[in-house]
């Protein structure tokens, strides 16, 4: 990666930012290929960006670290920072955290604030190492020039420099004038200023309180929902309950008698040949003064609605045309040896389908943000995880040019991918360009159960061979699902290399010697999106479970014949299974390889701390599972007691994580405990479901997720060190994928019962 | 018109009766500690106190506050040094944060009329509140933990 720091402090275009005097630091690295970006690249050219990240030193000694990631519960507002603040030798406590706007220039247009992939660690933890080093460089070099000594003879340690022979020392406050006069060193001959020694780290794998925790808990923090703009009005938008309808008529004479209601105005519906991608799809806005207001007001709305081309799509149906398909089978994504000769001759065979229905992201903060259209530039306030796409849909739906949107990010209130899709500003800034002012719009949870970007509903079927060994001699995995590219080509009915890295081609189990893998078509009838870990929730969810399934048919130990699937420690070459274009999550494999023996030591790791392999009592049950995603190693155990009503208690989950170097060992076990709690609404709580075309359900009482008494409150996150000397990997979403399958290989395990179909029930298990 | 005590300041409101008590804390007052989540009582991200009783301020009528006292997380402490806001942040309870004001309010008014309250007895009364984010097992360590301090 290219990289050269420059000493921006006279620059004049941060002068907002660094105030009169600062030292500000700015760096240039190479473009990333990321998950929106190349989904986009398929139907139309993606662009090449140029990110920078900032530091800024203020007179008083302050040290400003700009987040330029979305913060929205993975700590990253600490976590970055920290790095930074190691390198140079601040004292953490003088460092405050500056969210950066939107800025294509600064930080790049995807990679450098697009905020999902679990990738904020992995892709800035080397610049912005260096960028500490760079500011440590500048004051070291401004002391020894204030002193008239040699720089070889002075250190920065917290927070002051040092000159060793004559004991002076300064603060890095005292340090700024001189240091913004001077130049970084350029060019290829240049010195670089040296990286800390791992040893030396004070902050970076060390726990460091979270920054925002003060205002969190005591209501002082901004959320999406949370901006007020002066002469700002509310909105709340009725929406076809059928993906791509339209209205056909309305009346609002009602609704204008609700007090506080000041205007009904129609969002226009989305031109038939516009792909939905993260644009506003239409609907009546009610607006007003209050968000109650607003929501009588649409209450009291009477629409006729064209429901559109999507009134057949009924899941009772629909997901059975999934099942069809991945029967059927389709393209072959990966193939090895000859599964079907394998299959033929095998001394035993073994054939089972997995089904993962809809789901909906419910961010606690439903989608909000503020739109102010009659300003120039045109801004734009709001919980989102993608501020430079936001400001590209937001200037396409005012019909103006992107560089004349500015984005400040606040808060969210969770994310989940749902705030990666910014259709909620683009209504908002239609709504402000409409009324003359600046506008909020608030989704309700209504509008986010059933007007979403839902987790696509796949089926899969699974085969496989055994041979009088017990060894497992050919696996046949084939998927249906809806795609996410439909969001930019309707016409999409198989997925694309993203979905398919997304556990499926990567399926581990690399001492298989016949492995084929196939994509079934299937149509998209309804706004599918990315959730927390994507398709690597079925993935992982089918591949553990069948392979427990297998060593059960094989009379083996489900522990030790998993890592037989995996065998020998390898790093796994796709290419020579035929896999194109294997996405490895937009990294280069050299960087990010795909290492097996660290799958099979997490796994390890999870059997002995959970204690896999002791008797227990009737009625528990132990489970395993593994997977790799975002580079990381996830191995979850899950310890389930299931009573004769079916009634589900889960004492302990074991979370094992080898995510490679880490920064902040709290945040992970935060983001890792949380995981289990995610997967454990996806494994036992909501599903959507549509009757012609209409998502049936629309809040908590119909849509449930994990509460505290059905919540696993013990999980323990053991974070792996074996592997520290490696790049940094996801932390955000893999600790989701494994945790459904090892919960419902611990049910068979204490019930004999084996489930197929997500979510888990339990009239499913409870007993005849 | 109602008559109501918010963070011990009086307040009157002449609008509509039946507006939720959320609404009037985040969009008359500007307190936006409260949250909105569902709108119906079932996350409980809007949870304040009515007269030291956790309400939903979703589906309290602000009617039905008259002649009380209201305190969200913005009054729960002058300094925000209540034993539960300490509790939250010794366990790092936040992730996102958007629900935790609700939790606070919830956990605070148990532990004012149960400063012990038994394992049962802390999941029953915090299953109302939903976090998306998963911090379930902070939030019941930090209720233990507040519990040793009031």
């Amino acid at each position: 990666m290219g990289i050269m720091i420059q000493n921006l402090s006279r620059r004049t275009f941060l002068k907002g930012t660094a105030g009169a005097g600062g030292l500000v630091l700015g760096a240039q690295l190479a473009p990333q290929w990321t998950f929106a970006q190349a989904a986009r690249a398929q139907s139309a050219a993606g662009g090449a960006f140029n990110p920078n990240v900032f530091v800024t030193v203020l007179p008083d000694g302050t040290v400003s670290i700009v987040c330029h990631r979305s913060e929205m519960g993975q700590g990253i507002r600490t976590g970055l920072p920290q790095v930074v603040a190691d390198e140079m030798e601040a004292d953490w406590s003088r460092v405050v955290v500056e969210q950066a706007p939107a800025d294509e220039d600064k930080y790049g247009y995807i990679d450098g604030q697009n905020t999902d992939g679990s990738r904020s660690i992995r892709h800035h933890f080397t610049i912005l190492r260096e960028m500490g080093a760079g500011a440590r460089y500048l004051l070291e070099q401004a002391a020894a020039q204030s002193w008239g000594v040699d720089a070889s003879e002075v250190y920065a340690k917290n927070h002051r420099v040092y000159h060793t022979n004559s004991g002076k020392s300064a603060d890095f406050g005292e340090l700024v004038e001189v240091a913004a006069g001077l130049n970084m060193p350029s060019g290829e001959a240049a010195p670089k200023p040296s990286l800390k020694d791992e040893s030396e780290w004070k902050y970076i794998g060390k726990v460091v309180p979270a920054m925002d925790h003060f205002d969190i808990t005591t209501g002082g923090a901004n959320y999406g929902a949370d901006i007020s703009l002066p002469g700002m009005k509310i909105a709340v938008v009725a929406r076809c309950p059928v993906y791509r309808g339209k209205v056909k008529s309305f009346d609002a004479t009602e609704a204008m008698k609700v007090p506080g209601v000041e205007k009904v105005v129609e969002i226009p519906a989305l031109a038939d040949d516009k792909p939905a991608e993260f644009r506003a799809l239409g609907g009546i806005a009610v607006i007003g003064t209050n968000t109650w207001s607003v929501m009588e007001g649409r209450r009291a709305l009477k629409i006729e609605w064209d429901m559109g081309p999507f009134v057949a799509h009924d899941t009772s149906t629909y997901y059975d045309t999934l099942k069809e398909s991945a029967r059927k089978g389709g393209a072959v994504v990966r193939n090895r040896g000859d599964a079907a000769a394998a299959m033929d001759g095998a001394a035993k065979t073994l054939e089972a389908e997995y089904f993962v229905p809809y789901f909906i992201h419910t961010p606690m903060e439903p989608p909000a943000g503020v739109v102010d259209a009659t300003s120039t530039p045109v801004r734009i306030f709001a919980a989102t995880q993608s501020p430079n796409e936001s400001r590209q849909y937001v200037a396409e739906a005012l019909g103006i040019k992107k560089e004349d949107v500015a984005c400040e990010v606040t808060l969210l209130g969770g994310g989940f991918g749902r705030k990666s899709k910014p259709d909620y500003l683009c209504e908002a800034a239609i709504l402000s360009k409409m009324v003359g002012a600046p506008v909020r719009v608030q989704w309700t949870r209504e509008d986010d159960i059933q007007n979403g970007y839902y987790h696509t509903a796949s089926a899969q079927t699974l085969k496989a061979a055994v041979d009088d060994g017990g060894k497992c001699t050919a696996w046949h995995q084939s998927g249906a699902w809806p795609s996410i590219l439909a969001l930019w080509n309707p016409a999409q009915k198989v997925g694309f290399n993203i979905e398919y890295g997304l556990g499926l081609v990567d399926m581990p189990y690399n001492a298989v010697p016949n492995i084929r893998i196939e994509n079934g078509e299937a149509d998209a009838m309804i706004r599918v999106g990315w959730y927390r870990s994507v398709n690597n929730i079925q993935h992982s969810f089918a591949m553990n479970c069948f392979a427990n399934e297998l060593a059960e048919a094989a009379g083996r130990d489900p522990l030790e014949f998993m890592l037989e699937l995996i065998g020998d420690p390898t790093n796994l070459d796709l290419t020579k299974d035929g896999v194109e274009e294997y996405w490895n999550y937009g990294d280069s494999i050299d960087d990010w390889p795909i290492m097996t023996g660290r799958l099979a030591n997490v796994l390890k790791i999870a059997a002995e701390k959970s204690g896999y392999g002791k008797a227990m009592p009737k009625g528990h049950g132990l489970g395993l599972a593994t997977h790799r995603c975002f580079h990381s190693y996830v191995a979850t155990a899950v310890h389930v007691v299931v009573g004769d009503d079916g009634s589900v208690t889960i004492p302990q989950v074991d979370q094992v994580i080898d995510c490679g170097r880490y920064v902040n060992p709290d945040r992970i076990r935060s983001q890792v405990e949380g995981a289990a709690v995610y997967g454990n609404t996806v494994a036992r709580c909501g599903q959507i479901s549509t009757t012609k075309g209409a998502v049936n359900e629309s809040n908590f009482h119909d849509y449930t997720v994990s509460r505290m008494s059905n919540a696993p409150l013990n999980v323990r996150v053991h974070i792996v060190e074996d592997y520290t000397h490696l790049r940094p990997c996801g932390v955000g979403e893999p600790g989701v994928p494994p945790y459904t399958p090892a919960l419902i290989n611990a049910i068979y395990n204490a019930t004999g019962k084996r489930i197929r179909s997500l979510p888990v029930r339990p009239e499913d298990l409870a007993k005849a | 018109m109602v008559k109501l005590r918010v963070n011990g300041v009086s307040r009157q409101y002449n609008g509509d009766p039946n507006m939720p008590l959320l609404w009037y804390l985040r969009d008359e007052l500007g307190l936006t500690g409260s949250k909105y989540g569902c709108g119906a009582g079932l996350c409980g991200a809007c949870t304040v106190h009515v007269d030291g009783e956790a309400m939903r301020g979703c589906i309290t009528a602000i009617a039905d506050a008259d002649g009380k006292d209201v305190t969200t997380i913005e009054g729960l402490d002058p300094k925000g040094n209540h034993p539960v806001q300490r509790a939250w942040r010794a366990h790092a309870v936040p992730q996102c944060g958007y629900c935790q004001a609700g939790q606070i309010m919830q956990a605070a008014a148990l532990l004012s009329r149960n400063p012990d309250p038994s394992d049962q007895e802390i999941v029953d009364s915090m299953d109302g509140n939903i976090c998306r984010c998963g911090t379930y097992q902070r939030i019941f360590a930090a209720v233990k933990t507040a519990a040793t301090e009031v």
